[in-house]
């Protein structure tokens, strides 16, 4: 078992997206340890890519800025490295196939298991192409996480089945982002997961209010944010941490009262 | 356990995000129904000859040739389909899939504008909705083209993104299409993508070599030496070499945009500049940095001007079936100007990169060899920009 497990034995888990540099590095590692010290279980860190097809506005800009002001690959693991003297909850990537594959698959997952990245999330890596990542994955203990979405229906068992660290339940239809309502059944996905495997599911896209929060937790194991907090940082730049810090406190109450 | 397919050699495959693979499974599904389905292929037929004016002809440009002294030179003429381009063949074939789908909305991504037009042609035609996605900087580059598409019954969303050019419309569609699916089919333009497109383009514009090679077996009794096409995403090239990938005398020759030339950071050649990848649904080659970070590239032609190239392309390369050459700017804006004052046809700027190989290779083959180049488009929406290049300011 992976050191994610552990972001889900604190109660329903609050698991809050960052982009890596934006506005800079310095302000991601002050926003990362506040999110952490109000109540944050899992880090997921955006490693930003130039064409983020999965994500909507507010990340796809947040994504380019980072790039605009200098941050690489070999940045973040530098980041990463100097994160992991303090901060000890479990952290996953979130970048798309070709900033790994262009890395060298291996290289990049070892260097995700020694600097103390527990996953990877590829959203434009579904069950079909995972071979490419998986078994280089599984050899350094890095789990690469399923995603299940309100399309995947008959796919949800053959997807569950071979699950590793948790599995990202994509909320909503469409890219990332704040959305007024979700309307996906996500009671139903879960149980259909459920009958099929034992990794804990979290449930991303389109969440930014306590009352979403508390709702999607009600029908799973944790919440990931993303946007919501991307836009803070637009709104607060190098200022962002204490206000970030708020908004994950209310967040992760709201996702415990469940 | 791992599903290889649509699979060309290592490139192709399908990197796309779980919310549309029930969707490409529907697709491939429905495709390889009706592929086979006499009545579907009676029907695109009909389409083809009597609504977008096929077969095209396969012209032998006499003057051309004696001007430039060497091989002989045929231009199949896809710029007289009805639309203008080649990419109705491939339009009229997936709107008729889409519709016995039961899709009642179609929507596409368009650089040149040229797919953009044939796609809300074909929706007009088939009573569907339509929208097309288009880099702003493209729908200044081809306004013509945007009130064509308006004209047609068709939104038109300018996108902003990146570099705001046919790979953000590519990136936007896909993104309109994860939040839209049950109703709405994506009309991807060119031989890339997720599987199954690659595949499914490829055959709706296969009819360009099959009627190439009926055509100069009639008019000469012998195959040609080469075949040659531009390459953007590269759907019309693949269909110029399509039924010639088994004759292994014929050179396949594919004609990158070099941009501004391929030692600088203003390029779209994707073969001569780029590495293996995985982007836009797909493995293959792409301009691209040290870290993966897509390269913003740059052509003249709006319709090339893509970081990318279609899988089955890049393993015509891997394999050395196929010869990939760098055309630049200044290179097809001649071949443009060429060709309209020595044979009286306009090619679009796209199809000018391949006239402007053949114009360097022909003069240096003997009389009695035979080159087809396809004119993939008209080039009566280049006008005004390539005056703008010469330095002319006219109103469209």
């Amino acid at each position: 078992m992976s050191n994610i497990a552990n972001a889900f034995k604190n109660g329903k888990a609050f698991i809050p997206f960052i982009t890596v540099g934006d506005p800079d590095l310095e302000t991601t590692g002050k926003v990362v340890r506040e999110m952490v010290k109000n109540g944050a279980d899992l880090i997921e860190l955006g490693i930003p890519f130039s064409d983020p097809t999965a994500e909507g506005p507010v990340i796809m800009e947040a994504n380019l800025r980072a790039l605009k002001g200098g941050v690489t690959t070999d940045k973040v693991f530098d980041f990463v490295r100097a994160l992991r003297k303090d901060v000890t909850v479990p952290m996953v990537f979130m970048t798309y196939a070709n900033v790994v594959f262009s890395y060298g698959t291996e290289r990049f997952v070892k260097a995700c298991a020694e600097t103390g990245i527990d996953g990877i999330i590829l959203p434009d890596v579904p069950y079909e192409e995972k071979e490419d990542f998986a078994p280089v994955c599984k050899q350094y203990g890095v789990d690469l996480i399923s995603l299940i979405a309100p399309t995947s229906e008959n796919r949800i068992a053959m997807i569950a089945k071979e699950a590793d660290g948790f599995i990202y339940i994509v909320s909503s239809l469409g890219v990332t982002g704040v959305r007024s309502e979700i309307k996906t059944d996500v009671h139903e996905i879960t149980a259909q997961i459920r009958a099929n495997s034992y990794v804990p599911c979290a449930v991303g896209f389109g969440i930014s209010t306590p009352e979403q929060a508390a709702k999607m937790a009600a029908n799973a194991d944790g919440v990931i944010v993303g946007s919501a907090i991307m836009k803070l940082i637009a709104e607060h730049g190098k200022d962002a941490a204490p206000v970030v810090g708020a908004y994950v406190k209310q967040m992760k109450d709201a996702v415990i009262s469940v | 356990m791992t599903n290889q397919a649509g699979r060309f050699g290592v490139h192709g495959g399908q990197y796309i995000p779980e919310t549309l693979m029930n969707a490409v499974i529907e697709l491939e599904e429905a495709y390889n129904h009706y592929k086979n389905d006499p009545q579907f292929n009676a029907e695109l037929t009909e389409l083809l000859n009597e609504y977008a004016n096929r077969p095209s002809r396969l012209y032998f440009a006499k003057k051309l040739t004696e001007t430039l002294g060497g091989a002989k030179i045929y231009l199949k003429r896809e710029d007289l389909n009805h639309t203008g381009a080649h990419k109705i063949n491939n339009v009229l074939g997936q709107a008729l899939l889409a519709k016995k789908m039961g899709k009642t909305r179609l929507i596409a991504e368009t650089g040149a504008g040229q797919h953009g037009v044939a796609t809300a042609t074909a929706a007009a035609l088939m009573g569907m909705e339509c929208v097309v996605f288009m880099g702003e900087e493209d729908t200044k580059r081809q306004a013509l083209n945007v009130y064509r598409m308006r004209l047609l019954g068709s939104d038109v969303i300018p996108v902003k993104s990146g570099t705001a050019t046919l790979k953000d419309a590519v990136s936007e569609a896909m993104r309109e299409w994860t939040n839209r699916i049950s109703d709405t089919h994506y009309c991807l333009g060119s031989v890339m993508g997720p599987h199954p497109f690659p595949t499914i383009v490829r055959d709706f514009q296969a009819v360009i070599s099959r009627e190439i090679k009926q055509q100069i077996l009639e008019k000469e009794g012998r195959l040609p030496d080469a075949v040659m096409a531009c390459v953007g995403g590269g759907s019309n090239a693949i269909g110029t070499f399509y039924h010639f990938i088994g004759d292994k005398d014929v050179r396949l020759i594919g004609c990158e945009a070099a941009g501004r030339g391929i030692d600088t950071f203003e390029t779209a050649a994707t073969i001569s500049t780029g590495k293996l990848g995985i982007f836009h649904g797909m493995k293959s080659y792409f301009c691209q940095d040290e870290y993966g970070q897509i390269a913003p590239v740059y052509s003249i032609s709006a319709g090339l001007d893509y970081p990318g190239i279609g899988p089955e392309h890049a393993y015509l390369h891997d394999t050395g079936r196929a010869e990939y050459v760098a055309v630049t700017d200044d290179e097809a804006v001649n071949a443009f100007e060429f060709l309209s004052r020595t044979e009286g046809i306009i090619p679009a700027i796209e199809s000018a990169h391949a006239v402007a190989h053949a114009m360097k290779i022909a003069p240096e083959m003997d009389k009695d060899k035979i080159i087809v180049v396809t004119i993939s488009g008209r080039g009566d929406k280049d006008c005004a920009a390539i005056a703008r290049y010469r330095g002319e300011n006219i109103y469209e």
